[in-house]
Order: structure tokens, then C-alpha cells, then sequence
């Protein structure tokens, strides 16, 4: 793990993404303390006297939305709702791949079959679609959002934690717990899934960066997390209507969620070459 | 190769039918009577009534999927509940918007994403390598709507080159390609960085160095001849995802094209045209695939699938 750290720690682009990453964390945990106003509150002065909304400024730091309200504040409590579904489905995508996987690769017969042609399935649909498609159709909100982005992006993780796995029955140490009687459960926790902690640590980070960008899509669409909730997608899908005239409502949201997107792949990336052995003392 | 071939249309056959359970599934899912969507509010009893048997709606649903498929075979996926008109003609008519979109897209994809696949390979290590892999990301982090938004901005507003939106001259489409071909040209750049590695590393190449052949030929010639099978596979995986229509960057420019279609009727819940374009979108998808595996084992005599 110290091998790890350190080669994640010696490669410049990962060292930023972690640094991305931590200053947007510590803003969607901290928001109320780094943030002027309230993101919701829509000022008198945020508008010109033609109703417009203002350019950056001294008062307004990334100046203000068509209502009125501060597009900095707005943005840092966007980085919660990123973040949350970010996370959250993720985290649901790589646990429903990991057991699906597993299990397929794991069981094999019948079991294994019907699962792995599930997702082949599954592969053959349109994600994009299917998630617009499903996130339309069920009344959008945070946790919806979050599921029907698991609902779509588990298909891989399976696919990949599957080839894992069937790799890994075929060694000798697996079947040297079986041959000294060990119960499934314990092989497949004590003796399977610690050799697929990298693919999972990998995915983890690397789908995060998938996931934001899907959020970031359906709330761009109008069907992503819904006002007043305020998320980097959903500012611009408000304001898109004028935004040739404000051009910074764009600007500003599009470069949050590219520079969170690219920071996850980053740091997902360097993790990825890290882990695996045999990129080990190459370079 | 026949076997093997045999077996892979008859695997995606099964898919298929696969997918066509899952879509038809799909109207039983959505919570709107596509009856009352057809009569209307004041329709009476009586004409919901004979608008459902019209539809085959009072049918067992095993025999309404075998309606279903029937009348797929046969071309036909239903009538659209909003426009009234046929579902195949309406996706027909988007098809080619659609396919001259992706064929811009590829065009670009391969434009930005393999120079530069293949200058980071030959600069393998060095800071130019890096700095190429993180544009790469750059590209693939980058929500298509936000470079959509951004270079209409720049291109079409502030410096007057190309038209706002719209669809009918090769102008119209230089944007939304251009916007397809960055984000989706950093895949290409990362796979023809990372099978140029892969070639560059083995003996033959060696050998050619060694032979005295210039390092742009050894590179271009000798290497990239080896190393551009995997991008062929990623074209024809690309055909796929391009066929269910881009419907961001659809949405964005105002293109004609299947995404806006499946947008407006996902809008409209016009479930048979939510229907036809799923499938038609899963039908590339698997071809896309055949096409990938087929071309690769065409193209390369040491793979050879059994």
C-alpha cells in the first residue's frame, strides 16, 4: 500500500486530481462556511436594471444566475449534489457488479450462464438512452438520479470482476481451499475477493468520474436533480436559453464538472497502473 | 472462421430477442394509458374501449409480444401515439441526419485521437506523453453539452464562422461533429497510445531499427501497420453507440437526427417510438460488435477465432 501511495504521490497529474478532488470535498462538506451568500436567496442587485443577470464581480465573484442568485455559492453547494451521486452510485454500480461478477465467475453452470448473458443484454442496450428513457419516466430526485445511473453502469464492473475471478478459480490456491474443505463463503471472501480489491479500487474511482459526467448529462436534460437543489448540470440547463448573453453561467459549471470528471480518471488511472503488478519497476 | 462465425450471429440473434423482451417490457413499465393518450380525456367507455381492441391491448400478453415480434420481422414497429405516423418511417427519415453525424464524428475522432495516440507512443515516458495522456482525459472528462455550449459560443456567436444550429450544409455540421470528435477522441488517443506501446516493443521493430529504417518510418510504417487493428474494433463499436442518435449534442445544435426524436418522444412518452429507436439503437450495437470481432480476425492472421 506504501508502493501505492507513493507511486500515485510521484505522478504530477494524479497529485492534482487528489488535489481537485479534496478542495471539492472539503467545499460541499464545508459550504456554509466558504460560501458569501446563500445559494438559494436571489438578490435585488443581482440583476441589472434590465433584469439581466450580472457578470463577475467584486460583489458576485462569478456573478449571477437569471434569478438573481450568486453563481459561486450556487456552484460550491453543487458539489454536493456531484458528489453525493457520484459516490452513492457508484459505489451501488461497483457493489451490484462485484456480486453479479463474482458470483458468475464463481458458480459458473447454469447460474453463471443466465447472468453473464444478462449482461451481455444488457450491453447491447443504448446506457445513454435507457438512462434519459428511465430517468424521464420515473419523477427525478437525488436518489432516483443515483439509482438509475447504478441500474445502467454495473454492466462492466461485472464483466470485468467476472474474467477476474474465473481467472482466479483456476489457480491452485483456490483449489487448495477447497481441497482442505474450506465452505464456499469463506473462499469466496477470504480467498477470492482479496485479489479483486485492486479491479474494485480501480472501478471505484474511475466510475466515479462516468457517473458525474451521466449526472452532470441528465441534469443538463432537465431530468437530473431538480431546483432548488442546485447542481453543475442544472445551472447550465437553466440558463442555457440565454447564455450567449451570460456566457459565464456556462463557463463556470461546464469547468467544475470537467476539472471533477478529469480528477477521478486521473487519480483512477494512476491507481490503475499502480496496482498492477506488472507494470511494477517499469517506466 | 464459418463456425465461428455461425455461432457469433446466432449469439447476437439470441440478444436480440433478448432485447426485444426488454423493450417491449418497457410500455408495461411506463405509467401512462397509451388508450387515454390516443382518445383523449372526454373519450367515452365505449370508445377506450375499441381503441384498446384496435391496439390488441386486451390481448394476453404472450400473445401481444408475439404481435410484437410479427410485425417486427415484417418492418413494422407500430405507430407513433403522438405524430401518427409510422414508427419505421419516422426513424427512416432521421437516419440520414444520424449517419452523417457519426460518420463527422468518427472523421474527427480519428483526426485528433490517433496523431496523438501515436505521438505519445514514440515520446513513451517523456512529458510530452503525459501532457498528451491528460488532454486525452481532458477530452473524455468533458460532458458533451459543455463543449457543445462552448464552441457554439466561441465559433458560432463570437466569431460568426459557422451557423447557430440547423442541418442541410456541410457548415452545419463541422460543430457538432468537432464537439462528438473531442470528447470521443481521447478514447482513440489512449488506444492507439497504448497499442502502439504494445508493437513498438517487439522484436521486429527491433529489427527494422536496427536495419537503418528512419524512426518515422519504423514508427508509421512498421509499427502503426500492427497496432491499428484495435482501432478498427473501436470504429465499429463506435457505429453502434452513434446509432441511438447523439442526443445532447442533438439537442444543442438543433440536429435532425434520432437522438432528437427519441428525446422529443421520452418527452412525450411515445412509448412505440421509445420502442423502435431502443431497438434499432441495440440492433448496431450488436452488429457494431460482429463487425469489430469479424474485422479484427479478417485483419489479423494470428487471431484466429474458433
Amino acid at each position: 500500500m506504501n508502493y501505492t501511495l507513493r507511486r500515485i504521490l510521484s505522478d504530477k497529474p494524479a497529485l492534482f486530481g487528489t488535489l481537485v478532488i479534496g478542495v471539492t470535498v472539503a467545499g460541499a462538506v464545508f459550504a456554509p462556511l466558504v460560501t458569501p451568500y446563500d445559494p438559494a436567496q436571489q438578490f435585488f442587485d443581482g440583476l441589472t436594471l434590465q433584469g439581466a443577470p450580472r457578470p463577475p464581480n467584486e460583489q458576485f465573484w462569478l456573478g449571477t444566475d437569471l434569478l438573481g442568485r450568486d453563481l459561486y455559492s450556487r456552484l460550491v453547494y453543487g458539489a454536493r449534489s456531484s458528489l453525493i451521486i457520484g459516490i452513492a452510485a457508484n459505489a451501488a454500480a461497483v457493489l451490484i457488479g462485484t456480486l453479479l461478477g463474482t458470483t458468475a465467475g464463481y458458480v459458473g453452470g447454469v447460474v453463471g450462464t443466465v447472468i453473464m448473458r444478462f449482461t451481455d443484454l444488457m450491453m447491447a442496450f443504448p446506457a445513454l438512452l435507457l438512462a434519459i428513457a428511465l430517468a424521464a419516466i420515473l419523477k427525478p430526485s437525488l436518489w432516483i438520479v443515483a439509482m438509475v445511473i447504478a441500474l445502467v453502469n454495473w454492466v462492466q464492473i461485472a464483466r470485468v470482476i467476472y474474467t477476474e475471478t474465473r481467472a482466479l478459480v483456476e489457480r491452485d490456491f483456490i483449489e487448495a481451499a477447497r481441497a482442505i474443505g474450506a465452505a464456499w463463503p469463506r473462499i469466496l471472501f477470504r480467498h477470492v475477493l482479496p485479489h479483486l480489491v485492486p479491479t474494485i479500487l480501480v472501478w471505484s474511482t474511475l466510475g466515479i468520474a462516468i457517473t458525474v459526467l451521466l449526472e452532470a448529462t441528465l441534469s443538463f436534460l432537465g431530468i437530473g436533480v431538480q431546483p432548488p437543489t442546485p447542481s453543475w448540470g442544472g445551472i447550465i440547463f437553466e440558463s442555457q436559453s440565454y447564455f450567449l448573453n451570460a456566457p459565464w453561467l456556462v463557463f463556470f459549471p461546464g469547468v467544475a464538472i470537467v476539472l471533477l470528471a478529469l480528477s477521478f480518471n486521473l487519480v483512477g488511472d494512476a491507481l490503475r497502473d499502480a496496482l498492477d503488478p506488472t507494470q511494477r519497476g517499469r517506466e | 472462421m464459418l463456425k465461428y462465425l455461425a455461432r457469433r450471429i446466432f449469439q447476437s440473434i439470441g440478444i436480440l430477442l433478448g432485447v426485444t423482451v426488454i423493450t417491449f417490457m418497457l410500455s408495461f413499465l411506463i405509467p401512462a394509458d397509451p388508450v387515454r393518450m390516443i382518445a383523449g380525456r372526454s373519450a367515452t367507455p365505449a370508445t377506450v374501449e375499441r381503441i384498446r381492441h384496435e391496439l390488441g391491448l386486451d390481448q394476453p400478453l404472450p400473445v401481444q409480444y408475439g404481435r410484437y415480434l410479427v410485425n417486427l420481422v415484417q418492418g413494422d414497429m407500430g405507430r407513433s401515439y403522438v405524430q401518427k405516423s409510422e414508427v419505421t418511417e419516422l426513424i427512416a427519415s432521421r437516419l440520414p441526419a444520424t449517419l452523417l453525424l457519426m460518420a463527422g464524428a468518427i472523421f474527427f475522432e480519428l483526426l485528433l485521437g490517433m496523431p496523438a495516440g501515436i505521438f505519445a507512443a514514440s515520446r513513451r515516458g517523456r512529458t510530452a506523453d503525459k501532457a498528451v495522456m491528460v488532454l486525452s482525459f481532458v477530452g473524455v472528462s468533458a460532458p458533451q453539452f459543455v463543449v457543445g455550449l462552448i464552441l457554439l459560443y466561441v465559433f458560432a456567436y463570437s466569431l460568426a464562422l459557422f451557423p447557430l444550429s440547423g442541418y442541410g450544409t456541410l457548415w452545419h455540421l463541422v460543430l457538432p461533429a468537432l464537439t462528438l470528435g473531442f470528447t470521443g477522441g481521447g478514447w482513440y488517443s489512449r488506444m492507439t497510445r497504448s497499442s502502439m506501446v504494445e508493437v513498438l516493443r517487439q522484436d521486429y521493430i527491433r529489427t527494422a531499427r536496427a536495419k537503418g529504417a528512419s524512426e518515422g518510418r519504423v514508427v508509421l510504417i512498421h509499427g502503426l501497420r500492427n497496432a491499428i487493428l484495435p482501432i478498427i474494433a473501436m470504429i465499429g463499436l463506435d457505429i453502434g453507440i452513434f446509432m441511438q442518435g447523439a442526443v445532447v449534442v442533438e439537442a444543442v445544435y438543433g440536429w435532425p437526427g434520432i437522438g432528437q426524436l427519441a428525446w422529443q418522444a421520452i418527452q412525450r412518452i411515445d412509448i412505440p417510438i421509445i420502442m423502435g429507436v431502443t431497438l434499432v439503437a441495440a440492433v448496431a450495437i450488436v452488429l457494431g460488435n460482429l463487425l469489430a470481432d469479424i474485422a479484427t480476425s479478417l485483419f489479423d492472421p494470428r487471431v484466429r477465432l474458433g
